[in-house]
């Protein structure tokens, strides 16, 4: 348990950068930060750390909406051309086979995606590729995988505009989707 | 109009016959050595008249000015809406005669149009005048496949929030989910015996190259076999012995061939890192293909007996190539300011044209088979 709290600690630092970006972050490359969509702007990082996941929520609070909960957040962003869970977002991944797993009836869809550089089709099955990484991850962390379906949507559905590396950037992901959403 | 087609077909130069009056429309009428010294070779005449019934009588001759003799000669009855394919007849005519390949104007394009945050599958002719929109839909659209016979698409929808195959009746209009398993299913190829679809699924993970029957029914046949791989882009040969696909098995995404019944690949293209969309010429003895070098993407082409690639286009964003059902064409999507548009290279790389400008974002062409319309 100890190790997960420090997990959080470090996302909640993370989550802190992106939302005031420095000029320290220098060294940090465009498309690995959060972009600001998905940051939730109300998120005290204290308080997500310090909050354990999914079991202890009050009773009524759906913890996959709470903005405090780490379930909230949903995508996990990928380098060019790499199907990598990079370490930043694998307490998101964490987060999600753990409450799933306790959520038997849950059902969930991770939806890979790509830029839009290239074949479509062969971006479709990149953006699979992607999909399958975060499956695999939370499978390896006691996810059922029947609970999981990996779709691709591609470079079909950007989040950003545009021919920047930014835009690029935040397009090369995976999101979270759970049944009913 | 047939005097466009012929143009951009890049065979043809159009004589201005100012001060030539009257217009001959008849044989006897013709003034071959006036023709002559104008630099013709061959001269259509012909004329529409309207007739009782609301409809026109289209008559056309083509005859040889040198000679003084009649090439062709044919007379269609057709209504108000036929005209326009009648004159891609009459271009395909002359387009035999004096070339000895078939015309491809009477045919069809499909593509699909983005307008905002509309999706539309289209079909036109082959000049992309005279679209229909086949689906409209909010969610994305790619991949559309011709049947062999023309008389249906194969495409790939968003619509259920994951890619699905679906096959429509251009005729009826009637469409059917034909792939619809756990995970994504793309990327549909019609066999040449139009009853089987090749498609990539999914479902055992990774993206592996199955074939399905059109009607439904019966099990996915998995043709590859690489894991969590990629195999993708299937295109059955014309014969339907062997089907080249895009593969990133050695590494980076390649072009490879296998039997139609799966086992063992050939690798195909080995000129630097990114070679995709593989589509079969209609004689089948090369292929056309988008190579990336740098940060372009060229159509290109590739015999495969010399294993000779010729690079078509200089590049940009160029995807999606097809060939026309006579070869001398290949049909892909190019961008200008950041729009999709549809252009066309000539199989030799000498002729380009770029299709007028249909508004909104275009992409995902496929130019359709020769069929009688």
């Amino acid at each position: 348990m100890k190790k997960w709290i420090s997990m959080f600690a470090v996302v909640g630092l993370l989550v802190g950068c992106a939302s005031t970006p420095t000029k320290e972050q220098d060294g940090v490359k465009v498309e690995d930060r959060q972009p600001s969509v998905s940051a939730p702007v109300t998120s005290a990082p204290s308080r997500a750390a310090s909050s354990a996941p999914a079991k202890s929520q009050t009773v009524g609070a759906d913890p996959l909406k709470d903005p405090a909960n780490i379930l909230s957040r949903r995508t996990v962003f990928f380098d060019y051309d790499s199907n990598v869970v990079k370490e930043e977002f694998k307490p998101i991944v964490a987060a999600h086979a753990k409450y799933i797993s306790q959520n038997r009836q849950q059902r969930m869809t991770i939806q890979g995606n790509t830029d839009e550089r290239g074949s479509r089709e062969y971006n479709l099955a990149l953006g699979q590729r992607r999909a399958e990484a975060v499956k695999q991850m939370m499978t390896l962390l006691g996810a059922t995988g029947s609970q999981i379906e990996t779709v691709s949507f591609g470079e079909e559905k950007p989040r950003a505009q545009g021919n920047t590396e930014q835009a690029f950037g935040e397009n090369r992901r995976a999101d979270i989707v759970y049944q009913g959403e | 109009m047939i005097a466009a087609d012929l143009t951009r077909s890049g065979l043809f130069k159009t004589i201005d016959p100012g001060g030539i009056v009257p217009m001959p429309s008849e044989p006897e009428q013709v003034n071959f050595p006036q023709w002559k010294t104008r630099g013709a070779e061959a001269l259509v005449i012909g004329a529409v008249t309207p007739t009782s019934d609301g409809r026109f009588e289209v008559r056309f001759r083509l005859m040889d000015v040198v000679k003084g003799t009649q090439l062709a000669g044919f007379v269609y009855t057709v209504s108000a809406a036929q005209l326009r394919l009648t004159a891609h007849k009459i271009a395909d005519v002359i387009y035999e005669k004096l070339t000895g390949d078939k015309g491809v104007f009477a045919t069809r394009i499909t593509y699909v149009v983005k307008r905002g945050n509309r999706f539309e599958l289209q079909v036109s002719d082959a000049d992309g005048f005279g679209a229909q929109t086949i689906l409209g839909s909010n969610e994305p659209i790619i991949s559309p496949s011709w049947a062999p016979d023309g008389t249906r698409l194969a495409y790939v929808s968003f619509e259920r929030k994951k890619p699905v195959v679906y096959v429509q009746s251009l005729t009826t209009g009637e469409r059917r989910a034909v792939a619809n398993f756990t995970g994504s299913n793309s990327a549909p190829a019609w066999a040449p015996d139009g009853r089987r679809l090749a498609v990539v699924l999914t479902k055992d993970g990774g993206s592996q190259i199955f074939t399905i029957s059109v009607e439904g029914g019966g099990q996915a046949v998995r043709l590859t076999h690489t894991g969590s791989g990629i195999d993708t882009e299937p295109n059955w040969s014309p014969d339907g012995q062997s089907i080249l696909f895009t593969s990133d098995r050695g590494g980076s995404p390649q072009v490879y061939r296998m039997s139609a019944s799966g086992g063992q690949a050939q690798r195909m293209t080995f000129e630097g890192n990114y070679n995709v969309s593989p589509r079969h010429s209609p004689d089948g003895k090369s292929f056309t293909f988008i190579q990336r070098s740098g940060s372009r993407f060229s159509v290109a082409v590739q015999d495969f007996a010399s294993r000779q690639v010729q690079a078509l286009t200089d590049g940009g964003v160029d995807e999606s190539p097809s060939f026309a059902p006579n070869g001398r064409m290949i049909l892909y999507a190019s961008e200008v300011r950041g729009r999709g548009i549809l252009a066309a290279v000539s199989s030799d790389g000498r002729v380009k044209q770029r299709f007028s400008e249909t508004g909104g974002d275009v992409r995902e062409p496929a130019w359709g088979p020769l069929i009688n319309r």
